[in-house]
């Protein structure tokens, strides 16, 4: 735009951008611009890109050739005669209520999650900066206990006697004992995982110009209009990363269903780790890997796409 | 922050505030719960016994626990300053670039968020004692796994989740600021200091938190890629739930939260000091 | 300046390219690989060979009381006390680190993977077979353990190790049910139809826990079925399968690690734990085996034994000799079962030994059903997959 009108600039300025040579705008300058542009955004993404490729492309490469292998008796995995054997196996119809039963939890986990972090963040963005920062610090801090010890303390104050059972008790409402069931399952799930939801929430909420929010109250717009209309759509991108940052960990998560709810019924996660670990059947823990993966990445690309992004 | 319908007030504000006091009591629920039973004298977590230091002493006693707490802050710092560095790059590079294999390098990106803790474990575990097979053959060394292997795990998965919370705050702002520094002739760095930096701080912030979270937390990739003398606190831990927990966890977990609140009240004074003396210009200009 | 670019791009696609196929090879072929098998070889025990370890299955040339380096033990978390491993250190000049897992299955593919950097492990009786097929661990040299001697009679002539080739016993126990008498009362039946028969587990909804394992819980109703618990037979497996999944609407949780915890706090009843467990916790209440009933039931159980095994690439196998020599001292033997209540298969440790420890020890209340009904956990190759899947068709 303003380029080719740009008087001579001083030298020392510049960088090695395509300004230096200020000719006219000609196509092969804004292409020979463009080039630039697109290299210093690869080298920009190197450093990144070729970690990810070293100490994670590869190890996952490796893992994708075990689930075409073979257990022996021995449960060593067996890499000649490649076979979909473990791949079959995951269409059984065992597997298939594992998985519905994940997906809901997982759905219902992000649900609440978000139902809660909203607010949350949105009273955190509004909030002076010095307070906001130290309100965010101390949302993560309880998170720099161990992950094990938060699960033990829930599975405490849900037993039998514990405090929350007390506390219920006091009101008139009974002895309760949430521990063991599918709530105190989802509890924890979402007591783990609101952070991972209030972080992007926040960040994309404060840099929202909240002059628009002013102006549609202005406008006489009900909270729920000015939100639906204009805070929502805003926030869009934050919303999109935590709900992919909460609800993939759930659809894998084992530790917290087990310790709170008694691992009474089989979860993927709970799946894939006994088929690494108790029947050391790397195929079928390697292939179940491999189709979550593949089919986790494509929603999330979908997702993506239906929130207008690019991906 | 002065806008005055966007604050909210009233019925509103009331309801919102409620919601947050709500939010901490759920988070900081398990805490007390530790605190309180860190005083128990009973070997149960659970069942008060009676006031007692004794748990503390315990833990000042104990070499195992403190060596493993000093192997994860080693390992959280490492990985955090090289995540947050290398996800802040990606992030930039996806927001405000376009390169061809992007979509490729997007989609790794997610990965590691996509891929199922256990698996990352196992894949992490292959490639280790390979490549030190290899790399011992080709320099002869007798290099194993240890704190180096734990430490690169974790920044694989952590670059990931920097970026995402990055990405979500470089996306839809507003992208003449950095047009508008570049047409008055600052260098791309001087842009990126000056401009892009401070407007995504919140971001590269929260994404600095939640690394140092994830790996101070992790358990299963930390296991598989761990060798002798480098057990982390959590991977300690899990070992223990075996045989008991008692309130000497709960003792260690007082203990490190109380140092982190420490640190973060102090690192807030700091920040305080520096704001007194450089000039505030509040470089919240979202105003188009 | 295009020409350079697409050389930037290729470059790190083909950088990718040739590490992961050397790693690839790696990973199928060498002769140090042991997680990619060659079928034929896993089976061929003696000599060379091509999967499993690093192909020399000669016994380590180490003396008596030989170091050559730190020792690096890999074991059960509480499963030595830190001091007595410190004693050891300070005796023979060098240092003692000890690293922990929580299963033999986290445990085993570290092993496999080669360069673990440990010198002494700890697997369980059924792992041991495992291991020993797969040649992850080698054998000892037993001249330098003399103290092989120290074991009591019954813990020689194993079944998975008959001569003490490869392992060494270090603790024992059984797998039973530890019951809360406040709740149940002290006249039930020392039976595992207290979990298994809904006339009786009816009444204690909620208030039973069953070890989240597929081997102990499967076994656990088999047993009661009157059959083995290594058995290979789907019809029985399936018998038990549904035994317990009738049961499991009983249940509080299928839980290993804190079964013994949770009974003391009373969220359960009736808990099915390991011996060693259920006694250290039954201990640390005021109440004590006044209250908590630990036994075998009638019908049988599991019996277990922990063994020390050497790595086949242990970087310090004489340490690791050594250590396992020192540790069946009859006063080591003694200081370690004191310290973790388990059984101690070292007979020159008995003297030494706490009351309590001998006391529960020597309880017939505690094994109802005999020596003979106890089953060690064989492997059973193949059929583990079927355990594994009955096991979680069970828990629905």
């Amino acid at each position: 735009m303003t380029i080719a009108e740009a008087p001579a600039p001083p030298p020392e300025a510049i960088d090695e951008g395509p300004i230096v040579e200020a000719e006219a705008a000609t196509p092969e300058f804004e292409r020979a611009a463009e080039k630039a542009e697109s290299r210093r955004g690869f080298l920009i993404a190197l450093p990144a890109y070729a970690y990810l490729v070293l100490f994670f492309a590869i190890p996952l490469v490796i893992v994708a050739i075990y689930s075409f292998g073979t257990r022996n008796r021995f449960g060593d995995t067996e890499l000649s005669g490649w076979n979909l054997d473990a791949y079959r196996k995951l269409t059984e119809p065992l597997l298939r209520d594992i998985f519905l039963r994940s997906l809901w939890l997982a759905i219902l986990t992000t649900l609440i999650c978000l139902v809660v972090a909203y607010p949350f963040a949105y009273f955190l963005a509004t909030r002076t900066p010095t307070i906001r920062n130290v309100m965010l610090v101390f949302v993560m801090i309880p998170f720099w206990s161990n992950f094990l010890v938060r699960n033990f303390a829930w599975r405490v104050i849900l037993g039998t006697d514990g405090p929350l059972s007390t506390a219920t008790s006091a009101v008139g409402l009974g002895d309760t004992r949430i521990l063991f069931t599918p709530t105190a399952v989802v509890l924890g799930l979402v007591y783990g995982y609101l952070p991972f939801m209030i972080l992007p929430l926040y960040a994309a909420i404060e840099r929202i110009d909240l002059g628009l929010v002013e102006a549609s109250r202005d406008l006489y717009a009900s909270g729920w209009q000015t939100f639906r209309r204009v805070l929502l759509p805003l926030s869009m991108p934050g919303v999109i990363a935590g709900s992919i940052l909460v609800f993939i960990p759930s659809l894998g998560a084992y530790v917290t269903p087990e310790i709170l709810g008694g691992a009474k019924s089989t979860l993927l996660g709970s799946y894939i780790v006994t088929q690494f670990l108790t029947a050391r059947n790397w195929p079928v823990g390697a292939s179940l890997s491999f189709t979550l993966t593949v089919i986790m990445l494509f929603a999330t690309i979908l997702y993506f796409r239906k929130g207008g992004r690019t991906l | 922050m002065s806008e005055s319908t966007a604050r909210p007030r009233g019925k509103t504000k009331w309801l919102l505030s409620t919601n947050a006091v709500l939010v901490y009591l759920f988070f900081y629920a398990p805490i007390i719960l530790l605190f309180v039973f860190s005083f128990s004298d009973n070997r149960n977590v659970g069942t008060w016994g009676g006031f007692t230091l004794g748990w503390y002493r315990d833990f000042a006693d104990n070499e195992p626990i403190q060596d493993a707490i000093w192997v994860s802050l080693r390992v959280a710092f490492i990985t955090t300053v090289v995540s947050v560095v290398l996800g802040t790059m990606a992030a930039l590079a996806l927001e405000r670039f376009k390169f061809r294999g992007q979509r490729v390098f997007d989609a790794l990106l997610y990965l590691p968020i996509i891929i199922p803790d256990v698996t990352m474990a196992v894949m992490m575990l292959l490639f280790f004692s390979q490549g030190l097979d290899i790399v011992n053959e080709l320099f002869g060394t007798q290099a194993g796994k240890g704190l180096t292997t734990i430490t690169l795990s974790h920044i694989a998965f952590c670059i990931s989740f920097v970026s995402v919370v990055v990405r979500a705050r470089l996306n839809g702002m507003d992208e003449r600021l950095e047009e508008a520094a570049l047409d008055l002739y600052a260098t791309r760095w001087k842009t990126f200091r000056h401009v892009t930096l401070p407007l995504i701080a919140p971001g590269v912030a929260g994404g600095a938190l939640l690394a140092l979270t994830l790996s101070l937390d992790d358990v299963v990739i930390t296991q598989f890629a761990a060798g002798p003398g480098s057990t982390t606190l959590p991977v300690y831990v899990f070992g223990l739930i075996r045989r008991g927990v008692t309130p000497l966890i709960n003792a260690v977990s007082v203990v490190m939260l109380a140092v982190s609140i420490l640190l973060v009240l102090l690192s807030l004074l700091l920040q305080r000091r520096g704001d007194k003396e450089t000039a505030p210009v509040d470089p919240g200009v979202k105003a188009a | 300046m295009t020409a350079r670019r697409l050389r930037t791009r290729r470059v790190a696609t083909l950088v990718a390219l040739p590490l992961s196929l050397a790693l690839v090879a790696g990973a199928c072929g060498s002769d140090d690989d042991s997680s990619s098998d060659d079928g034929a070889s896993s089976t061929d025990a003696s000599g060379t060979s091509s999967g499993g370890s690093g192909g020399d299955t000669a016994t380590a040339e180490c003396a008596v009381d030989e170091v050559d380096g730190d020792l690096a033990l890999f074991n059960w978390a509480e499963y030595i006390d830190p001091e007595q491993l410190q004693e050891f250190a300070d005796e023979y000049g060098i240092s003692a680190t000890m690293d922990v897992y929580d299963s033999n299955e986290a445990m085993l593919p570290q092993i496999q993977a080669g360069n673990s950097g440990y010198d002494v492990i700890v697997p369980s009786d059924y792992m041991v077979s495992i291991m020993i097929a797969g040649e992850f661990i080698q054998p000892l040299n037993q001249d330098a353990i003399p103290n092989l001697a120290n074991l009591s009679t019954e813990f020689t002539g194993l079944p998975y190790d008959p001569d003490s080739t490869y392992s060494v016993p270090y603790q024992a126990g059984t797998t039973g049910l530890a019951v809360d008498t406040e709740v149940v009362g002290t006249d039930f039946p020392r039976s595992w139809s207290i979990v298994f028969d809904p006339e009786f587990a009816d009444q204690y909804s909620g208030q039973i826990s069953l070890l989240n394992d597929p081997r102990e819980t499967l076994g656990a109703a088999l047993k009661y079925l009157g059959y083995s618990l290594n058995t290979t037979s789907q019809d029985e497996l399936d018998e038990a399968r549904d035994l317990v999944s009738s049961a499991s609407g009983n249940l509080a949780a299928f839980n290993t690690d804190s079964a013994d915890e949770l009974l003391t706090a009373g969220e359960t009843a009736i808990a099915h734990g390991y011996s060693g467990d259920m006694f250290t916790q039954i201990l640390e209440t005021d109440e004590g085996t006044d209250r908590y009933v630990y036994f075998v039931p009638e019908e049988g159980g599991t019996r277990w034994i922990d063994n020390m095994a050497i790595p086949f690439d242990a970087p310090h196998p004489c340490t690791a000799h050594t250590f396992i020599n020192w540790l069946l001292d009859g006063e080591q033997g003694a200081a370690l079962a004191n310290w973790n209540y388990y059984t101690t298969p070292n007979e020159a440790a008995k003297p030494f030994l706490d009351e309590d420890l001998l006391a529960f020890l020597d309880d017939p209340t505690v094994i109802t059903s005999g020596e003979e009904s106890l089953e060690l956990i064989v492997d059973t190759g193949d059929f583990e997959i079927n355990y594994s899947d009955a096991f979680i068709e069970a828990k629905g």
